[in-house]
């Protein structure tokens, strides 16, 4: 009876540690798999070349990533701009200064926009922002714009990655300890003074914790951005123009890779920058968290 | 004195109009998701696969779509069970509370989490090629569990870490093995593992990035795990892009669709969340 | 916690005011916190039963009674901390230097900055030890480097934490120990220069040896100022006490010097807990 009772017990530690190590060797395996696939064209054209020059004729054999690498920034850039302030704002007055009914109300809103997929956002984008700025901002700025642009991937985005970083603000925020605050208060300190010095400063670490996720996300989304960016190749000049970041240039392609040599290795050297830059970033902003843990100790 | 208390009312302000934005633009989402949907959302729609083909044909519904994204989650909801609440189990009450192991697992499960879709996709595809693979239901089950088991090891370990020890110990000094005392935790863990199932289907069946290249679209329902799959995210792009109207409006009725499912998703995600707070564990 | 039978409740409760006439010269005689019927209610519960009591200036007032009794609330109301509760509901009035603090137009800062408030766990803010304690003067207005830094040394001498950590003024106030951390809200309290001092059970979560430089403290600055403390035992309120207030299920059951309500206690309840009977 004992004996098969530690027997359960030997097979269920094994097979957990299966899983584990198998969980972990994923990431390794996709890093490994993805660059492998990349080596051949790294070896032809070599590394700089290929993010470093903008030329795009599979065809032809060459293969120039800057202005995918370009547009994906700009799009990144545009869309936390826009949301990080909006987020920021919005919990912070849900937190601190919302009845507890809107508080629940809100955070309602926020789970079901959360939920959201990214192809719905897609959808909604076509209908209303990209006509929106085709229509009512780009004819202030420049003469002509379809609307499917920059600025529509980058709004878009923003708004798929709002919910997730005020989801993760208002646990960060509610975390805040109620004695800060009220030692705080105490001492004849305003509201809005408290939440200034005390309650933000408390939450950097969770503040960064959610940007960093949220710049993932945008990063590396597909079709939401693939539906309202406009899919052009050149570099956009002004924030009207059409752009196109990495993730759509792989969508877009993978019908036609497998007939044109090298054209494969190139897009999963595409694949490989997303994930090497998604790892690099998140690696990176965990070792300033350690860092401001230890010297700040928030 | 004066400068700091205007200081305050404009961020108040702001406050509540970014706020009053933000669900001012849920509203619009719905709203037009609805307005779009709702005209072309018929019986057919979700009884009948499309004829004469999903990009040309202007007859019958998403069935198709429908049903391979049903298939397509629910194998990798199980096959990512099987992974996460093990590892769950195995960071949390096998390991000690702070080993380094357990550290750097968390780390890489939080870098997982935020690789991209398209990645995962991309991978899967890479591996299918290696092995020879079609799209095919198949393909779409393994890129679908990549892109979820980080999703759902991160949801069922928030909820692990608030176990008490006491529990633990409680137990184990009663003799139990460590399995033994791990699947009582399962069992308190269950709304938690529900919660994180409800996320995970969510997140898995309104992706598209994953299953453009792994399970590919067709027309008809898979018979067999090598058939290639339609799933919803696809309808709706693949149909949008269409030239025809009575196609566009099927993507509409198909993104309705989606939305609805979502929707009951992250209400009952909520109801289990809060039935799980309101115990306490 | 024992509880009492239940005819000693209907006992008619007998509110005393403190006479100040009895008392030996060294104290002026200032009242500085005057409550007059105060009743609070939380949630349509009425926490607080009308609540009349004057608190003299320069000198230690301890709150007693049991727990739940509503100790908590009634220190919380003196700088109105419970105005961002929507749940708490105030009658009453509440004067401070003679001035009625809970008006439309009082300025809640302004109160507040009166009165220092240390809390039963310390609760140093998230920065350096001395942004810690300049924090106060800042907000109220303080600039300058040299000017902030005096102050700073000043009042952390003054509770005897400034050989502790003049070298390293500016780590994180985190990292100190848990009695150090108290002395650190104490200096705080000090820096914004308040008239009063209100302390919630502010040593029960401490060593001994800490405790007991708290509890010195508190002596020493009475001179300056006004302390009001609600203390956890009957011992420490015995040590430190001029005053004592005994609280029972939300009413003040007596008041008076710590001689005559320890020695004389007038009511029966009062002298049931202070022989220990209930707790
Ligand atoms: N925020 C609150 N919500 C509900 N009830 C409260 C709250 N604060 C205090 N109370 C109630 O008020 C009564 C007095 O509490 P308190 O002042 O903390 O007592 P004491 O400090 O004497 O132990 C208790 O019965 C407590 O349950
Ligand atoms: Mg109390």
């Amino acid at each position: 009876m004992l004996k098969s009772r530690l027997l359960k017990d030997r097979i269920a530690r094994h097979y957990m540690l299966t899983a584990t190590v198998m969980a972990i060797f994923f990431l390794f395996l996709i890093g490994g798999g993805l660059f492998l696939k990349s080596l051949p064209i790294m070896q032809e054209k070599g590394l700089w070349t290929l993010l470093t020059t903008s030329n795009w004729r599979p065809f032809k054999g060459d293969f120039g990533f800057a202005s995918y690498i370009l547009s994906t920034l700009y799009v990144t850039g545009i869309a936390i701009i826009i949301a990080l302030p909006l987020s920021l704002l919005t919990s912070i007055y849900i937190i601190e200064y919302a009845s507890p009914k809107i508080l629940r109300a809100f955070s309602s809103v926020v789970d079901l926009l959360a939920g959201i997929p990214p192809v719905i956002y897609g959808v909604w984008g076509t209908l209303t922002i990209v006509p929106f700025i085709s229509k009512s901002i780009a004819p202030h700025f420049v003469e002509f714009s379809t609307g499917y642009s920059v600025l529509a991937a980058g709004v878009v985005l923003a708004i798929m990655i709002i919910p997730l970083i005020i989801s993760i603000l208002m646990e960060v925020f509610s975390a805040v300890p109620k004695e800060m605050r009220e030692a705080s208060m105490s001492l004849g300190a305003t509201k809005w003074q408290t939440v200034k010095k005390v309650v933000i400063r408390k939450s950097i670490p969770g503040v960064i914790a959610a940007t960093v996720l949220a710049i993932s996300r945008a990063f590396g989304e597909t079709l939401a951005v693939l539906m309202v960016c406009g899919n052009f190749t050149d570099l956009p000049k002004s924030i009207f123009d059409a752009c196109y970041p990495l993730p759509a240039l792989i969508a877009n392609n993978y019908g036609e890779m497998m007939s044109v040599p090298q054209y494969e290795s190139a897009l999963m050297f595409a694949a490989f920058l997303l994930f090497f830059i998604i790892v690099l970033f998140n690696v990176i902003s965990r070792l300033v968290l350690i860092q401001i843990d230890k010297r700040y100790q928030l | 004195m004066n400068t700091k208390k205007l200081e305050e009312k404009i961020f108040k302000g702001l406050m509540i109009g970014s706020s009053l934005l933000i669900f001012g633009v849920l509203l619009y989402i719905l709203y037009i998701i609805i307005k779009k949907g709702l005209p072309s959302l018929s019986w057919e729609m979700i009884s009948q696969i499309p004829s004469g083909g999903f990009y040309l044909g202007k007859e019958g519904g998403i069935l198709n779509a429908i049903m391979g994204s049903l298939y397509l989650i629910f194998f990798s909801v199980v096959i990512s069970l099987l992974i996460s609440v093990p590892v769950v189990m195995y960071l949390n009450f096998t390991l000690r509370k702070k080993s380094r192991f357990s550290a750097f697992a968390r780390l890489t499960f939080d870098v997982l989490f935020g690789i991209p879709s398209i990645v995962y996709g991309a991978f899967g595809f890479t591996i299918m090629i290696f092995f020879g693979l079609q799209a095919s239901l198949f393909g779409g089950i393994i890129a679908v569990s990549l892109l979820i088991i980080p999703v759902m090891i991160r949801s069922i370990d928030e909820v692990a870490i608030l176990i008490p020890v006491e529990l633990i110990e409680a137990t184990k000094s009663l003799g139990a093995t460590n399995y033994e005392t791990i699947k009582v935790i399962v069992r308190q863990l269950l709304p938690g593992i529900s919660t994180a199932v409800l996320l995970s289907v969510g997140r898995g069946i309104g992706d598209g990035a994953t299953v453009l290249f792994t399970a590919g679209y067709t027309d008809s329902i898979p018979t067999s795990l090598t058939q290639p799959t339609a799933t919803l995210p696809l309808a709706i792009f693949f149909q949008l892009s269409s030239p025809i109207e009575e196609v566009q409006n099927r993507a509409y009725s198909a993104a309705l669709i989606l939305t609805v499912i979502i929707l009951m998703l992250s209400f009952s995600a909520r109801y289990f969340s809060r039935r799980f707070s309101k115990n306490k564990i | 916690m024992e509880l009492i039978t239940a005819p000693l409740i209907t006992v008619p409760l007998t509110i005393e005011q403190p006479k100040f006439k009895v008392m030996n010269g060294s104290h002026s005689l200032n009242p500085h916190i005057v409550v007059e019927n105060l009743n609070i209610f939380i949630k349509g519960n009425h926490i607080l039963k009308d609540i009349n009591m004057t608190i003299p200036d320069k000198s230690i007032t301890c709150i007693i009674g049991p727990s739940g009794c509503g100790k908590t609330t009634l220190l919380r109301s003196f700088n109105r901390l419970h105005d961002d509760n929507v749940d708490v509901k105030i009658k009453g009035k509440l004067f401070v230097d003679g001035e009625d603090i809970y008006t439309k137009d009082t300025e809640v800062t302004h109160i507040r900055k009166k009165m220092g408030l240390l809390a039963q766990r310390p609760c140093s803010l998230p920065m350096s030890i001395i942004d810690n304690v300049v924090y106060g003067p800042r907000l109220h207005g303080v600039r300058g480097r040299r000017k902030l830094y005096e102050i700073a040394r000043h009042q952390l001498v003054a509770v005897g934490l400034w050989d502790e950590v003049k070298d390293r003024l500016k780590t994180p106030a985190s990292t100190l120990s848990i009695g150090q951390q108290q002395r650190l809200c104490l200096a705080r309290g000090l820096a914004v220069e308040p008239e009063i001092i209100l302390g919630d059970e502010a040593t029960s979560a401490l060593d001994p040896i800490s405790s007991k430089t708290i509890e010195e403290l508190f002596v020493t600055i009475k001179d300056k100022y006004t302390v009001v403390l609600v203390t956890h035992t009957l011992r420490q309120a015995k040590r430190i006490a001029d005053y004592v207030a005994f609280m029972y299920m939300g009413e003040l059951v007596e008041f008076g010097t710590a001689d005559q309500l320890f020695n004389h206690p007038k009511n029966q309840l009062t002298k049931e807990y202070i022989s220990g009977g209930f707790s």
